[in-house]
């Protein structure tokens, strides 16, 4: 099996492409780096990939609200091929500025006649946090974290804090399998309402991923790319650590998928 | 689903809104979520006396201006400007009645809005967004709309001048709204302007210098005319204007390059370029030093210093001060800070890849209250809010990993708080210099060019007054930190493709400086017609020096142009020719076919006559601490770790990410809990190397009040040992210097910095650590009358900024400060002197008393490498560095960020220089240099001791499992005091919500 090539999705303000790309080739992927002028101009480019990524950062400078210009954009110029992606059996993961993306377009929620069913809105104490978090991983459907049950993480963002329409809609995921990442205490126990710094931006049921209802479509706002070394643990200067950080076993999983 | 609300025009109050083409779509937060905008403005209401009552409810409103229909509105609305599930809409066009019903508990309407051609990224972004999304919008604009309850008119204006609105960079409509027109400019008519210089007289030369806002002084103006008797003709507006920007003290550092008469206790010394033959000299006599070894690249001439990094890679550091446009809007002026440092690094050799940021900030303290500010100057905790946000939003969105930093507090801010932004670049060794080729084009990308900051660079050379808010206003830009991402973008693509010859930076000055320092040595001619423009109207004047953010210049050779514009064009960033460097050693300046400009490269950068100036230094007498009874040493370590300076800035640390690009090794804050305090950041810039860079700093302005040149010395050994501290090897440490100085024309005031400037060249000689780059910032003062009509100045404390760039072989033996496990031994390393002038303990218990901390460089060199061995050897598993409070506040901020306890017995460290009664005064807080606290595992006793064989070393204590931070002298308690209290201590006075 040749390496599974691994599409990094760039826009203006994209600025996690390269360590998620490092990250993805890390893991045995091939990674190519296209700029969203070039997919809209032609979408076939997709095709030749089997893993789409749309990484994090600041697209169009989260003007009007975070990934709120790109989602607009593949929203209305890239949902029919974005679908065909994803019903060919491929993968597509966003993280934090791409999970924005992801959940704005409706790629990863579909929505209703009544719109989408969630969004990403600003932290509970309104600014942005870097820190780590702890998390709690269900793995029956997410592709992503196959194997995984809880993972340290570093977050970085203003807008993470997840909102459904209503209590039914997280429910729902909730029974299907699809709140595969959720913010917890260390010791990996999370209750209906945790707290900050535990649960950091006042996510609903302490929602730090979703994946789609086909486990395919992942997207979570802390960042695996960012520990996949163990210096960079925060504590790995007194706390012993493996060769290679947790973050990696998301991209491990996504490659292994295609062995 | 949102809850909407359209109005049909014919249904509004105004029927002249029916022919408008402009629609009015009102953001407003769903209930259930905070009103974010509101928030903000009513936590800080109290500052300023305003009632607890005080009720407002915000609405984002966009003004949309083109042929829609109602449909249309509504879809923008709805589908792409609202966040669904947690906002609504009202959709109606400008100026119906619907938008003028006040919600529950309010009254009076103000609507804030950028001043004309102020950047508003927001509107920027919709504009371009609605646009793809297929509709014919002409122009957006954005709107902030707060309703309020009802205030007395005194407490309404005190809101909206204080809270709501910023009147360099907005203005503010009471009332409904109405709007007629988005659209900017006017036609620019052309008109040649000649001023008869050659017939002015000495008064008509100051005046035009003054009205102008050249900042050139009488001399100058003299100069430029007799120059221009020589050619026989009268000057044109965009000569002088050329002239004036690049002879600024901004631009061409004519004070400290200048010619300078210095006295001091050793005698007089006649400089003829000071900068060159102190600091700069240092790091030529290294350099030669060094010989084959030397590790300097390029150091103070291009817009960074570079130095060797691994074996393909060199870094480039810069360190710029952004402070009299923070001190009039510190949101844009910290932010087109840092965007402009990045653009520095970004503009060096062919162009340096941004790998980390570091800031430091000088304030006043945010306690201060309101009635005890100067007319004029905006409240200190408006500053520290904007400047971080300004910090942290260009930073962020630029991907750019801020890891170091540190504020320092002191009422002399109050008028200039400081804002330095630096930031270190990666870039291939063979890409480190630059020369563009004859007949090369001249090319701009990025953002256009408006109106923006001009007369920057000659007005951060004058002194700020009260009504500079009022008359700088011009001065003021704001960045938008997307259009500079996009460029970098590009422009690192067209490097690696050789596709250009050299690039600089747009930074003061504008295209006149971009310019003319790239065509210095070959010449250039300029089609500033061909510049584009945010908006019709500029001269050709205004288009030369605007300060428009975001643009870089690049030397393009003529068969590249293609492929270069193909490159931008395919990532959506502006390129444009804008002329060629024509071989002629002159500057010549054409719109259409007019020469406007005409001016010799020659006269241009060396006909500046030389800046003369005295300059003199008397040190202060030193005095005794006297100290009498008993002293609460518990209190003061409390008090000192509660101080402004000293305290956690754990909430500005957070709101910056310090972990994109994925190299982070140690982060700002370190420990068990994640929040102590590190003393150097360090990164990986390479992602498959195991090579780190160390970031770190020193300053000390409370130093200078006894002794500039310990200060300087001070600050340099404080920054050495925070890069050491965490493994950096000591032999391989780049410095930069900033110098933010009062009124320099004072003799005493320029004597101050000489002093300091001859530390710089001492230390660096001795210490083997060049300087490569630097900075200064002179006549920060500020002027008012008080109350009782007097004319008032505050100078700031001579502040000098030392940034070091330290290199770590492999990042797997760098350690922290925090402790890790019990029984484990703890050392002070270094000499401890009587040095309580100007420390944090002398802050605190109101003692003015005391001997300024001085080096001894060979015991420096010995004690930092010994340090660095030691570390590389893996023998020391925490180390701290002993500033700000001494070896007190170092053990307790190692305790709680170890979350362990301590049992030390200071009684073992020698104290030179006291006598018997203040010695332990001495051990705790003195802030002598070169120390250092270390944890030892005992395992290793043998082997770290006898590596500390000829160095002061001193084993005072252990790490214990108890709650207690416990040191005593023999058999006297110094301290003893739980951990979780010194943590509260230092954690709560700046953990702001």
């Amino acid at each position: 099996m040749s390496k599974p090539k691994v599409l990094i999705l760039r826009a203006p303000g994209t600025n996690c492409d390269q360590e998620t790309g490092y990250a993805f080739e890390k893991a045995g992927a091939e990674a190519t780096f296209v700029h969203i002028n070039q997919l809209l101009e032609d979408a076939s480019v997709l095709e030749k990939s089997q893993i789409l990524c749309l990484p994090g950062g600041f697209s169009y400078g989260d003007d009007i609200g975070a990934g709120r210009v790109l989602a607009s954009q593949m929203q209305s110029k890239l949902a029919d091929a974005i679908g065909e992606f994803h019903d060919a059996g491929k993968l597509v993961l966003g993280i934090c500025n791409g999970f924005q993306i992801l959940i704005k377009t409706g790629f990863l929620l579909p929505g209703d006649d009544a719109g989408l069913s969630a969004t990403l809105t600003w932290n509970n104490h309104g600014r942005f946090i870097d820190t780590w978090v702890n998390l709690k991983a269900d793995s029956d459907k997410c592709v992503f974290l196959k194997g995984v049950e809880q993972m340290y993480l570093p977050i970085a963002h203003a807008e993470g804090k997840f909102v459904a329409r209503d209590q039914s809609i997280i429910d729902s995921l909730k029974s299907n399998s699809q709140l595969a990442l959720t913010y917890c205490r260390p010791d990996g126990s999370n209750g209906a309402d945790l707290a900050f710094p535990d649960n950091p931006n006042g996510s609903s049921a302490n929602i730090a991923g979703v994946c789609s209802d086909s486990g395919r479509i992942f997207g979570l706002m802390p960042h695996p790319e960012r520990f996949i070394d163990p210096t960079h643990h925060p504590r790995w200067t007194r706390e012993p650590q493996g060769d290679e950080g947790q973050g990696m076993v998301v991209f491990r999983n996504a490659v292994g998928f295609f062995a | 689903m949102s809850n909407t609300t359209v109005a049909s025009p014919t249904n509004g109050s105004d029927s002249s809104s029916s022919a408008s083409n402009i629609w009015q779509i009102d953001i407003l937060t769903s209930d259930g979520f905070p009103d974010r905008i509101a928030e903000e403005v009513l936590a800080d209401a109290p500052d300023f006396g305003l009632p607890t009552s005080l009720k407002i409810t915000a609405v984002r409103s966009f003004l949309v201006q083109g042929d829609l229909s109602a449909v249309d509105v509504q879809a923008i609305g709805n589908q792409f400007l609202a966040e669904p599930v947690v906002q609504y809409t009202v959709i109606a066009k400008n100026g119906d009645s619907v938008f003028d019903t006040a919600p529950a508990g309010t009254s009076t309407l103000i609507n804030v809005m950028p001043l004309p051609g102020v950047t508003d990224a927001e509107a920027e972004s919709a504009l371009l967004a609605v646009r793809q999304l297929g509709y014919a919008v002409d122009a957006i604009a954005t709107v902030r709309k707060y309703w309020i309850s009802a205030l007395s008119d005194n407490q309404l204006k005190l809101l909206c001048d204080k809270l709501l609105c910023n009147e360099s960079i907005e203005t503010i409509v009471r009332g409904a709204l109405k709007v007629d027109d988005l659209q900017l400019g006017r036609e620019y008519e052309f008109n040649k302007q000649i001023v008869p210089i050659r017939t002015s007289n000495d008064d008509e030369l100051s005046g035009l210098s003054k009205d102008w806002q050249l900042s050139l002084s009488l001399v100058e103006m003299q100069t430029i005319q007799a120059h221009f008797k020589t050619l026989e003709r009268d000057a044109t507006d965009i000569e002088l204007e050329t002239i004036a920007q690049t002879w600024s003290e901004h631009c061409s550092h004519k004070t400290l390059a200048g010619r300078i008469s210095y006295t001091d206790e050793n005698g007089t010394r006649q400089f003829d370029n000071m900068l060159k033959e102190t600091i700069f000299a240092a790091t030529m006599q290294i350099r030669a030093d060094l010989g084959d070894d030397d590790w300097c690249v390029s150091v103070f001439k291009d817009n960074a210093g570079i130095v060797r990094f691994d074996e393909k890679n060199n870094v480039a550091f810069k360190v710029e001060t952004h402070n009299r446009p923070s001190a009039l809007e510190p949101y844009g002026g910290a932010n087109t800070g840092i965007g402009g440092v990045i653009r520095d690094t970004l503009g060096t050799g062919m162009g340096a890849k941004p790998v980390c940021n570091t800031d430091v900030f000088c304030f006043a303290p945010p306690e201060t209250p309101f009635e005890e500010l100067p007319p004029g100057v905006m409240h200190p905790r408006q500053i520290v809010k904007g400047v971080v946000s300004g910090v942290r939003d260009y930073g962020n969105r630029m991907g750019i990993p801020t890891v170091n930093g540190a504020v320092y507090f002191d009422p002399r801010y109050v008028g200039n708080p400081l804002v330095f932004c630096g930031n270190v670049g990666i870039l291939p060794q063979e890409m480190s210099f630059k020369a563009p080729e004859p007949n090369d084009l001249i090319v701009s990308i990025g953002g256009k060019t408006g109106r923006d900051g001009i007369h920057g660079a000659t007005f951060s050379s004058a002194e700020l007054t009260e009504s500079s808010d009022i008359t700088s206003g011009g001065a003021v830009q704001i960045g938008n930190a997307i259009t500079e991402k996009m460029v970098m973008d590009v422009m690192l693509k067209a490097r690696d493709l050789g596709l250009y010859t050299a690039v600089t930076d747009c930074g003061a000055g504008g295209y006149s400086s971009a310019v003319g320092e790239m065509g210095e040595e070959l010449g250039a001619e300029v089609w500033l017609d061909k510049v584009p423009l945010k908006y019709e109207g500029l001269s050709y004047t205004e288009i030369w020096i605007s300060e428009a953010q975001e643009r870089m210049v690049f030397s393009v050779p003529e068969k590249n142009w293609p492929a270069f514009e193909k490159l931008c064009c395919d990532e959506s960033v502006e390129a444009t020719v804008l002329g060629r460097f024509t071989p002629t050693g002159n500057l010549t300046l054409k719109y259409g076919e007019e020469v406007v400009g005409e001016m010799s490269m020659a006269f241009l950068h060396d006909g500046r006559p030389p800046v003369i100036r005295e300059a003199s230094y008397t040190p202060a007498v030193p005095t005794e601490v006297s100290v009498d009874g008993t002293q609460d040493y518990d209190g003061q370590l409390k008090s000192i770790l509660g101080s402004l300076n000293v305290v956690s800035k754990h909430w500005i640390i957070r709101q910056y990410d310090h972990e994109v690009q994925g190299g982070s090794v140690i982060k700002p804050l370190v420990g068990v809990q994640n929040d102590g305090p590190g003393d150097a950041a360090v990164v990986r810039p390479v992602l498959d190397s195991r090579r780190g860079l160390a970031i770190s700093c020193g300053m000390n302005p409370h130093f200078g009040e006894l002794d500039t040149y310990h200060m300087a010395a001070s600050a340099i050994d404080e920054a050495l040992r925070n890069c050491v501290a965490v493994g950096a090897d000591p032999n391989q440490i780049a410095l930069l210097d900033n110098f933010c100085w009062g009124y320099t024309d004072r003799p005493e005031t320029l004597g101050s910095l000489v002093r300091a400037a001859n530390a710089c060249h001492d230390l660096s000689i001795d210490l083997q650590t060049p300087f490569i780059s630097g900075k200064d910032s002179l006549h920060n003062e500020f002027s008012y009358t008080d109350d009782t009509g007097n004319r008032q100045t505050i100078s700031i404390p001579a502040t000098l900024l030392i940034s070091a760039m330290g290199q770590v072989p492999d990042v797997a033996n760098c350690v922290t400060m925090d402790l890790k496990s019990s029984g484990n031994l703890i050392y002070q390393i270094g000499i401890t002197g009587n040095h309580l002038g100007g420390s944090h303990w002398g802050l605190v218990s109101g003692n003015n008393g005391g001997h300024v901390p001085t080096v001894d460089t060979a015991v420096s060199k010995s004690t930092f490498n010994a340090v660095f061995d030691a570390i590389s050897s893996g023998l020391i598993r925490s180390c701290h560095d002993l500033s700000e409070g001494g070896l007190a506040v170092a053990i307790a901020e190692m305790a709680f960020a170890g979350g362990l306890g301590v049992e030390a017995d200071v009684s073992a460290i020698d104290v030179s220089g006291t006598d018997g009664a203040n010695a332990d005064l001495a051990r705790l807080f003195s802030e002598s240099n070169t120390r250092f606290a270390v944890e030892v595992e005992s395992m290793n006793q043998a082997a770290f001791e006898a590596l500390f064989a000829d160095i002061a070393l001193a084993k005072i204590g252990t790490v214990t499992d108890g709650e207690s931070v416990v040191v005593r002298s023999g058999e006297t308690m110094l301290i003893n005091s739980p951990v979780g209290e010194l943590k509260e201590a230092w954690q709560s006075p700046l953990d702001w919500s």
